[in-house]
């Protein structure tokens, strides 16, 4: 589904990613791991379209396309989806309004007709439901006044109601208490199927504990330094960052 | 001939036109005086520092205009608020138009100034309101109380309120190659009165237009008046729009200005505060393209205490377009416990917009509220990168931006129709489709 090869990205005279091979296969969820600084979010920024960073070699190629002249509402199109560390607050757009805004420019995009209002409101009850989302909530304007945790329960939701292929979730436990952390991975672990792959990126090991990857890897240094299955997680959170980061240099 | 001689040679054709022994006719030949000795204002002049009339100074205006030019409701249907029940106030060339106007004087008088002016039972009220609140030294002001003649007379007695809002529409036909407009409006709002206004100019052809206005609104004790003003004409129209507002004890007026259209757009709004726990709001939304240029001048004087005034100007240019926000606040003395808020603004969609914005505060009283904020800047990156990751083309994702950037003024728009209208008008200035109505 996702194959990066030797990936090397900056901004202006700043290298950041030195190198990123990954492939993601459907029905697979990953996690990428790594100290602060490590290139976690500009990887995540990179495959999601954002023009701030140059790709100064390497490829990103999903589902067979080179997604180099892909702006990122076309990556969105294709199933790319990347829930952010920081949500951007937008008033006076409802948060009704935006997912039937994104779903329709979505399905424009496909050559389908917008989605008939009834069903839409089918969906949204039935995506707040199963992240026990309040009502009210809907008329609020985007994420603004949301507390970190409606941000990033806000996000899934709209990860839930757009059905991505592949979703992509930066720093998405940042500011969970332990509660709205199960219900966000609770969520996460409903939408997941056969044919479509995750990507969690993560400081802490904690949120591997609810969503639990097939493959951990860990960045450092704008590389991926080492691979492995979940247990190699357990062993980070164990030892630290410093013994990857030791290693990396031998 | 140059404009400003050929505006005061016509006086006397003008005066010819008029009741001469009317008193308001003293009343337009001193300010007839004050525009001889002023002439147009020039950029020399702090306040046009940055709005120039010398262009529009070179063109061949005729300044009386025919009698019969007739317009079809269906041919300008579009411009009325019609999706509800107004009264109208139309005006073809400066000419009232009885045909497509809808007046009333049932407890209340919507009318026309002609006749406020010249009926013997309106001088009482003339006497005390006409050219009270306007200002005597301004030239554009008395060029404009030069040649009265002509606009809409709102009277609204004690406790009354007319049962739906007033539109005043000036429609220019451009039968004459090139005209100049000079209406003049009077409205009242006596105490505990209520009234709701809707204000359009708007030409229908490439004729050039120049619209030299001046509205004096009065809200006495516990009055209420709501003042909407639409600016969205053709590349053809100027229009130089002066305001007074007079507010006694109690009373809340809002004039909301949206500037969406014109080659020149000047609006000079004043407030005068005489009584206390008054509020005044300013709002404006300035979306401009092309080469047009838009130049918002307020004053808000707070002569009295415990008041308050709140301002809030969102400006979105593109392309070559120009604009000014020049906000003043004065607070005098005894206007002790002001509360005076003032915000503007802007985004600069092209490298070659550009924006000039000044706040100027002059506070005489040591215990107010006096807060003020001016702000010149793009689209933000990472809002728009967040909208596209979504799924909504660049494009798109834009406009709804700028559409919540703008969309705090019209909350607090208080007929829906004229919000609906506006939201619409927002879209289609920004040239999208949202994928729900707004």
């Amino acid at each position: 589904m996702l194959k990066i090869k030797n990936l090397h990205a900056g901004v202006e005279n700043k290298k950041i990613l030195k190198g990123i091979n990954l492939e993601v296969n459907p029905g697979e969820v990953h996690a990428i791991m790594g100290p602060n600084g490590s290139g976690k979010s500009t990887l995540a920024s990179v495959i999601a379209g954002r023009e701030d960073f140059e790709v100064t070699r390497g490829k990103i190629l999903f589902e067979g396309e080179d997604l180099e002249d892909l702006a990122p509402e076309e990556r969105a199109h294709n199933g790319i989806f990347l829930s952010f560390q920081y949500p951007v607050e937008i008033p006076g757009v409802t948060v009704t309004n935006f997912i039937k805004t994104a779903i329709n420019e979505t399905r424009k995009a496909r050559g389908e007709e917008d989605m008939p209002a009834n069903q839409m409101l089918k969906l949204i009850r039935e995506k707040a439901e199963l992240l026990e989302i309040d009502r009210k909530f809907f008329s609020r304007s985007l994420n603004e006044g949301f507390s970190g945790g409606e941000k990033k329960r806000n996000e899934i939701f709209q990860m839930a109601m757009l059905q991505p292929k592949l979703a992509i979730l930066d720093e998405t436990d940042s500011g969970l208490d332990i509660d709205a952390l199960r219900i966000v991975a609770n969520g996460v672990n409903k939408l997941r199927s056969r044919d479509n792959a995750v990507v969690v990126i993560t400081h802490y090991q904690r949120l591997l504990e609810y969503i639990i990857p097939d493959f951990v890897h860990v960045m450092h240094d704008g590389k991926i330094v080492k691979s492995g299955t979940k247990e190699l997680a357990l062993e980070l959170e164990e030892k630290g960052y410093d013994w990857v980061k030791q290693e990396a240099v031998l | 001939m140059e404009l400003k001689e050929k505006l005061i040679a016509s006086f006397m054709a003008f005066e010819n036109q008029v009741d001469m022994n009317n008193p308001v006719h003293e009343i337009r030949s001193e300010a007839l005086k004050t525009f001889e000795t002023k002439g147009f204002p020039h950029r020399k002049l702090e306040a046009w520092k940055y709005t120039s009339l010398d262009r529009l100074q070179k063109v061949d205006f005729s300044l009386f205009p025919k009698e019969d030019n007739d317009l079809e409701y269906r041919d300008v249907k579009k411009y009325f608020l019609d999706e509800m029940d107004t009264y109208k106030i139309v005006f073809i060339d400066g000419i009232y138009s009885s045909y497509l106007s809808e007046t009333t004087h049932d407890g209340v008088d919507i009318c026309l100034l002609s006749a406020a002016l010249t009926k013997p039972m309106y001088r009482p009220i003339i006497e005390v309101y006409f050219n009270k609140a306007a200002s005597r030294e301004d030239s554009m002001t008395s060029l404009n109380t030069a040649f009265t003649r002509e606009g809409a007379f709102i009277y609204i007695p004690k406790n009354k309120a007319p049962r739906k809002p007033v539109e005043i529409l000036h429609f220019s036909t451009g039968n004459e190659s090139a005209l100049m407009l000079q209406p003049r409006n009077l409205i009242i709002a006596e105490e505990n009165a209520e009234l709701q206004v809707i204000e359009r100019h708007q030409s229908l052809t490439s004729n050039e237009t120049l619209t030299n206005s001046v509205t004096e609104i009065y809200a006495a004790k516990d009055a209420i008046v709501d003042y909407y003003k639409v600016q969205n004409d053709r590349e053809s129209a100027s229009l130089i729009d002066n305001t007074y507002i007079d507010q006694k004890g109690n009373s809340h007026v809002s004039v909301h200005t949206f500037s969406f259209g014109g080659k020149l757009t000047r609006n000079n709004l004043n407030f005068y505060q005489d009584g206390e726990h008054i509020q005044s709001t300013l709002k404006g939304v300035t979306i401009l393209g092309e080469k047009q240029h838009v130049d918002h001048h307020t004053l808000v004087h707070h002569q009295q205490p415990n008041c308050e005034s709140h301002q809030d100007y969102k400006g979105i240019f593109g392309q070559r377009s120009t604009g000014v926000f020049n906000g003043k606040i004065i607070v005098d003395k005894i206007a002790q416990k002001t509360n005076a808020f003032q915000q503007s603004n802007n985004l600069l969609i092209s490298d070659k917009s550009t924006v000039n914005t000044k706040p100027q505060l002059e506070i005489f009283a040591d215990d107010v509220r006096c807060s003020h904020g001016c702000t010149i800047g793009q689209l933000d990156k990472d809002a728009l990168f967040y909208l596209q990751a979504r799924g909504i083309p660049k494009k798109e994702a834009s406009a709804l931006l700028m559409y919540a950037f703008a969309n705090n003024v019209l909350e607090s728009v208080r007929i829906p129709e004229v919000k609906q209208r506006i939201t619409k008008l927002i879209a289609k200035k920004l040239g999208v489709r949202l994928g729900f109505e707004l």
